[in-house]
């Protein structure tokens, strides 16, 4: 159950081809994330397997089944949506039976299960509330509670956690990694955001432009980006990219390396630059030195380093973690 | 942006629009004030005290059978209003959350539908009735008034709709919802306060529709406009009862009338106006 | 964000608005036309057939014709004066801090709720009547006479009805656009040295500018076809005086039965109003692209 399998999917809106042609496996039980910036597609692609879009052509086959002209309802999935769209006018509990009552359940299992779903999202106190009376987390909920109780082969998130501030947004990540562990069931989750499709993901799929640049693990991707663009998106902050007569004597025309795998010395090191604007946060402290040959290039320091705006530092570079790209912006390995 | 005004400032101003506001009113106040007086006392003179007689109201129905046309009144602004929707819900439907490329410009042709002048079109409708006996029968002005205001009601609906945020539909595509489940049981309940902000606005224009109602009815279907036509050859000695007929003729709109002012602009504005 | 099920389903659901609306218009418009180039008189019916354009010709030569298009476009032009500027002026009062300002507002937009009939009658018989009106009553008590509205000012009287009920919809519509200008910006140019003059210049009637456009063309929609005023109280006279096309051509239709001449005239109310209608869509289309 939750087998989904990608074939040649390509999605137009007229004459622009928003997806050209993707395939793509999605294993039983796996949890995998669309991440990449604005307009890539990831929404579009997450529509697409739901039945809200159709696909101009290829196929989209969910455990063996051929559902790529089926309507939404027919193909199991539950979707959560970014304003997490509950029904207004009902309350909670009819809310969260509304799926059931569509499948035509009889009325007391529909009783149970909301009860359920209830009781495993801590909403039992609010089920004879209206969403218009709840907070940002606790709509959430209701929206996920909705989405758990038709027992899908898969959950889809369309970026869920944009709607919340910082610290729920947190909260909100574990609660629905947790939720996976629980479930064990298929969840594909879109997102901007790549902090939460490191922390949250078993596979992750980035987008670009309707492309798949890679598809891996987190670490798979942070470790071994196949191109620029996947090295420049994951991590943060980001990798610093040289270009030119540094990049020369590696044997590539771009090198790469993580703020987090430079050393920052004021006596001695590979590159001389002037520290400039210097970021405390606490536990890290990010500095962006202008160097002198390559540019502006971000280092991550101890958080009680004594190194200020315009001191003269030397930069160091982990030699086993540099990533060498050629002139198409592929990696070198 | 909350500002200290003087309260002489405050005062002059309240002065100034309280005394043209009254001045604006005064016709409908004096109209009220008469029906309240006997026909002696509404030629006696200007005077702003009625003896509060009830007399006129009961004359009016008593030699008028003033319930009549005001029945029909009622009639036709409910039937028209209840045709309308029945019309145009789906059409606004339709063209809120399926819209194509033509969809802009069917809205526009509707709307320009409401633009052709009545005349226009007089004698061919007065032959159609005519031949299907239409003339002086409620159906076919229902039918009419319908016709006439259906590209405001669609209009109106349409807005609505558009209101009502697109993912809280999927969301119930995909919680397995056919489509009549999806308007029934989410759609509809959403657009309740546009449907009767549309229903209100579509009784007034009915009401009020002084043309159609006119020309195509004599007795029978006659509603509260063609009824107080029918007065309007000098005939003196009668105008505490014309006031009554009058103030009962638009006291119901001017009540809805009051309620809807926002629906007003949206509505007879087209939208252009926020 | 429609697929291939909802869309063709949303085609059907259009199609009764779409088709309904088509038939209303096209029929009875289509046999206006022809009978425009018809001799027509159901009660004479012995001289009935084609005359090509004759009708039309005879509507032009027409002294009562060119009097009602020009007492159409008068009554147009002065309703819309009125209204407009006592619409800006009741706009800028009413959107001061004032006590009771609902109950202002619910005077003042009253006139638009009557039905034309009982408007057109309240002021012929209550206000403007020679003998009886309220205004006769102030003249006698100030030592002037009454005049008589009607029999010497008849386009007047009329444009005073139309200009009372229309009013308040320009009113209501410019104070809600009035009432929609940021409050930020007019403290700005206060800031930069604006006074009350300056700003309602520079600031507030640009605003306004779109709002007073859609006032202009949807009020001359409905002006044009003025007509149960008429009937009520001059009946288009005395002699033309009064007559606007509307009134005309419907006098034509049912009291004279010259058919012919009426759908003529018809026709030329269309065109007229078409080109009222072409301004007026393309300020309603800009709207609709946001």
């Amino acid at each position: 159950m939750g087998n989904i399998q990608l074939k040649k999917v390509n999605k137009s809106f007229g004459a622009t081809q928003v997806i050209p042609g993707i395939d793509l496996t999605i294993n039983e039980g796996e949890f995998v994330v669309f991440v990449g910036p604005s307009g890539c597609g990831k929404s579009t692609l997450l529509r697409l397997i739901a039945g809200l879009e159709d696909t101009t052509s290829g196929t989209i086959e969910i455990d063996g089944k051929d559902v790529t002209g089926e309507a939404p309802a027919k193909r199991k999935l539950a979707m959560v949506f970014q304003s997490y769209a509950l029904y207004p006018h009902m309350s909670v509990r009819k809310n969260i039976a509304f799926p059931l009552k569509m499948a035509k359940m009889p009325q007391d299992a529909i009783d149970r299960k909301v009860d359920d779903a209830a009781r495993v999202l801590n909403l039992t106190n609010y089920l004879e509330r209206r969403p218009g009376q709840l907070s940002g987390g606790q709509r959430q909920r209701v929206a996920i509670g909705r989405a758990i109780v038709r027992e899908p082969s898969a959950f889809l998130f369309d970026e869920p956690l944009s709607n919340l501030d910082a610290a729920l947004r947190g909260n909100m990540r574990l609660e629905i990694s947790e939720l996976h562990h629980q479930l064990k069931t298929t969840m594909i989750y879109v997102t901007h955001d790549q902090v939460e499709a490191m922390t949250m993901a078993d596979k992750i799929v980035v987008l670009n432009a309707g492309n798949i640049e890679q598809v891996g693990s987190p670490m798979e991707l942070y470790h071994k980006p196949d191109n620029i663009f996947v090295a420049g998106f994951i991590g943060s902050p980001k990798m610093n990219l040289i270009a030119g007569d540094i990049a020369k004597p590696y044997g590539a025309a771009t090198i790469g390396v993580r703020p987090e795998h430079l050393g920052i010395s004021k006596t001695e090191g590979t590159w001389s630059g002037i520290a400039g604007v210097t970021e405390h946060l606490g536990s890290d402290t990010f500095i962006h030195v202008k160097t002198d040959k390559a540019g502006v290039i971000t280092v991550r320091a101890p958080g009680e380093t004594d190194i200020r705006f315009d001191d003269k530092v030397y930069l160091t570079p982990d030699a086993a973690r540099v990533h060498k790209f050629d002139d198409r912006g592929l990696a070198i390995r | 942006m909350a500002r200290a005004v003087s309260t002489r400032r405050t005062a002059a101003v309240t002065v100034a629009a309280w005394a043209i506001a009254l001045l604006i009113f005064f016709p409908i106040l004096y109209t009220i004030i008469t029906s309240f007086k006997s026909e002696q006392e509404a030629i006696q003179g200007f005077n702003l005290i009625p003896s509060f007689t009830l007399e006129s109201y009961f004359d009016v129905q008593s030699q008028y059978n003033y319930f009549r046309p005001f029945l029909n009144s009622v009639i036709l602004a409910l039937g028209s209003t209840v045709l309308a929707l029945i019309v145009a819900v789906p059409a606004a439907w339709s063209m809120a959350f399926a819209p194509t490329r033509r969809t802009k410009d069917i809205l526009m042709w509707m709307l320009s539908t409401k633009m052709m002048p009545a005349v226009a079109v007089l004698f061919p409708i007065y032959m159609i009735f005519r031949d299907l006996g239409l003339l002086d029968s409620r159906i076919g002005l229902t039918i009419m008034l319908m016709l006439i205001n259906l590209p405001i009601v669609v209009w109106m609906l349409y807005t609505y709709f558009r209101e009502i945020p697109g993912e809280i539909l999927e969301a119930a595509r995909m919680d397995g919802a056919s489509l009549w489940n999806e308007i029934y049981y989410v759609l509809l309940p959403m657009a309740v306060p546009g449907i009767a902000s549309t229903m209100l606005l579509n009784i007034i224009l009915a009401w009020n529709e002084a043309f159609w109602t006119i020309r195509l009815t004599t007795t029978n279907a006659a509603p509260l406009t063609t009824f107080i036509t029918s007065f309007s050859s000098p005939q003196g000695l009668f105008w505490a009862k014309l006031s009554a007929a009058s103030t009962l003729a638009i006291a119901p709109i001017l009540i809805m009338g009051w309620f809807s002012q926002k629906q007003l602009v949206r509505g007879l504005t087209f939208g252009a106006v926020k | 964000m429609a697929t291939q099920q909802t869309r063709s389903l949303a085609r059907a659901m259009l199609a009764p608005s779409v088709g309904l609306l088509l038939i209303w218009m096209a029929v009875p418009l289509a046999l206006t036309l022809w009978f425009s180039f018809q001799q027509y008189n159901p009660l004479n019916p012995i001289r009935d057939g084609f005359v090509g354009f004759s009708n039309y010709l005879l509507f032009f030569n027409n002294p009562a014709f060119l009097w009602s298009i020009l007492n159409t476009l008068t009554i147009v032009a002065s309703v819309l004066a009125i209204t407009l500027v006592g619409g800006i002026l009741l706009a800028l009062l009413l959107d001061q801090p004032m006590w009771g300002q609902g109950i202002v507002r619910i005077l003042v937009i009253s006139p638009f709720f009557v039905m034309p009939p009982v408007a057109a009658l309240v002021w012929k018989n209550m206000i403007m009547h020679a003998q009886y009106g309220v205004i006769s009553d102030l003249l006698r008590s100030v030592g002037l006479s009454p005049i008589d509205w009607f029999g010497r000012f008849p386009l007047l009287s009329i444009i005073i009805i139309v200009a009372w009920q229309w009013l308040p919809f320009a009113t209501l519509i410019l104070l809600t656009a009035l009432q929609s200008l940021d409050g930020e910006q007019k403290e700005a140019a206060e800031m930069d040295g604006a006074n009350f003059f300056n700003r309602f210049i520079y600031l507030t009637l640009p605003h306004l500018a779109r709002a007073i456009t859609v006032v202009v063309l949807i009020q001359t929609i409905f002006l044009l076809s003025v007509y149960a005023e008429i009937l009520v109280t001059t009946n288009g006279g005395p002699g033309y005086a009064s007559t606007n096309l509307p009134f005309l051509v419907a006098q034509k239709a049912t009291l004279e039965f010259k058919i012919g001449q009426a759908s003529a005239g018809g026709i030329i109310a269309v065109i007229l109003a078409n080109i009222v209608a072409f301004f007026a869509m393309r300020a309603v289309g800009k709207n609709l692209d946001r």
